[in-house]
């Protein structure tokens, strides 16, 4: 799902870096907000963590590749906000040093990936969870749930954002200058890859990171204000 | 450093060791072709993306260390090496970051 430089014309790659600016810095706000400093080494591995992952390539019949990026279990555990923070750092890193992604393309690489999957991650293992137990098998049924939906709705939006380039640039001579594939091609490419096989394995993943956690770590799964709370709670008594 | 923190690392050490799984998907992934593809489909290379795509070169293109190669091993060893050293690099921009951002001193 790495959008690469050429694919997307000035139009949606300029409006995409100004989507994200302001959430990159509102993100950088909530981290500085939210989080505890004895929190910063697990946000610091959760971006190796989304690096590492994203290099399994998984081939699938018609001889596609693609893979997972382990971002809702980051937006699960650390906060969508935070998890907005580990993603973009990794997917800068990928584009510059590894040319995994357009150095055009971060501002889109870093909404479809950085920022759909960790908000859609969380606020569906969120809803799904309700007030049941952390350690109850709704939450693992929430997150592999989550996983599901977190990539497979970032893949629309990558494909959406391929896919509208014939639109904005139609072809001159018969020749398109960016993405030549329209919606029609795109969007069922994107989500069919996705929802019959990449997201179910971000689903296993999202799914088995969080069994880890449950079982060793319940702690960090509580919700992030009451844990912040009772860290303050701690620090007062 | 903590037992969690132990593990996680421990973890992604031995994912790190098996990165080179990834090099079986020989295929392409969608919307990531290269001109070739273009020129064979549609008998043309669209302008905008030819002179976007040179646009950076990358010091380890595709996950690899220039130089090694195209074998097996070379692949190998340039898959581990890209998932250590992307991996040290995120960690410790993220340290960097945390530290900056992130002001309580508490533990």
């Amino acid at each position: 799902m790495h959008i690469p430089d050429g694919y997307l014309g000035p139009i949606t790659y300029i409006a995409m870096f100004i989507i994200m600016i302001p959430i990159w810095l509102y993100a950088g706000y909530r981290v500085r907000k939210d989080l505890r400093s004895r929190q910063v080494p697990l946000l610091a591995l959760s971006a190796a963590f989304t690096f590492v992952i994203m290099m399994f390539n998984v081939p699938i019949p018609g001889g596609s590749t693609g893979h997972a990026v382990g971002g809702a279990i980051i937006g699960i555990i650390l906060g969508p906000w935070a998890a907005i923070v580990s993603i973009s750092v990794a997917l800068i890193i990928q584009a510059f040093v590894f040319g995994d992604g357009g150095i055009t393309a971060i501002g889109a690489n870093c909404f479809n990936m950085g920022v759909v999957i960790p908000f859609i991650g969380y606020y569906a293992y969120k809803l799904i969870s309700g007030n049941s137990d952390i350690k109850s098998v709704r939450r693992i049924a929430a997150a592999v749930i989550a996983g599901y939906l977190s990539l497979s709705i970032a893949a629309g939006f990558a494909g959406f954002e391929f896919g509208i380039q014939p639109y904005l640039y139609p072809a001159v001579n018969g020749q398109f200058p960016y993405m030549p594939y329209d919606l029609s091609v795109t969007l069922p490419a994107m989500l069919g890859e996705h929802m019959l096989f990449f997201s179910i394995l971000e689903a296993l993943i999202t799914g088995l990171v969080f069994i880890y956690f449950q079982r060793n770590e319940p702690s960090l799964l509580e919700d992030k204000k009451a844990v912040s709370r009772k860290i303050e709670n701690k620090a007062t008594a | 450093m903590d037992n969690t923190t132990k593990i996680i690392i421990a973890a992604l050490v031995v994912l790190a060791i098996f990165t080179p799984l990834g090099l079986i998907a020989s295929g392409e992934t969608f919307g990531e072709w290269d001109g070739s593809y273009f020129e064979e489909k549609l008998g043309y290379i669209p302008s905008g993306f030819d002179s976007l795509s040179s646009l950076w070169g990358a010091p380890m293109p595709d996950y690899g260390i220039p130089g090694l190669g195209d074998t097996t091993v070379g692949s190998a060893a340039g898959y581990i090496a890209s998932a250590i050293v992307g991996g040290i690099i995120g960690v410790g921009a993220l340290l960097v970051l945390g530290k900056v951002l992130v002001k309580d001193s508490s533990n």
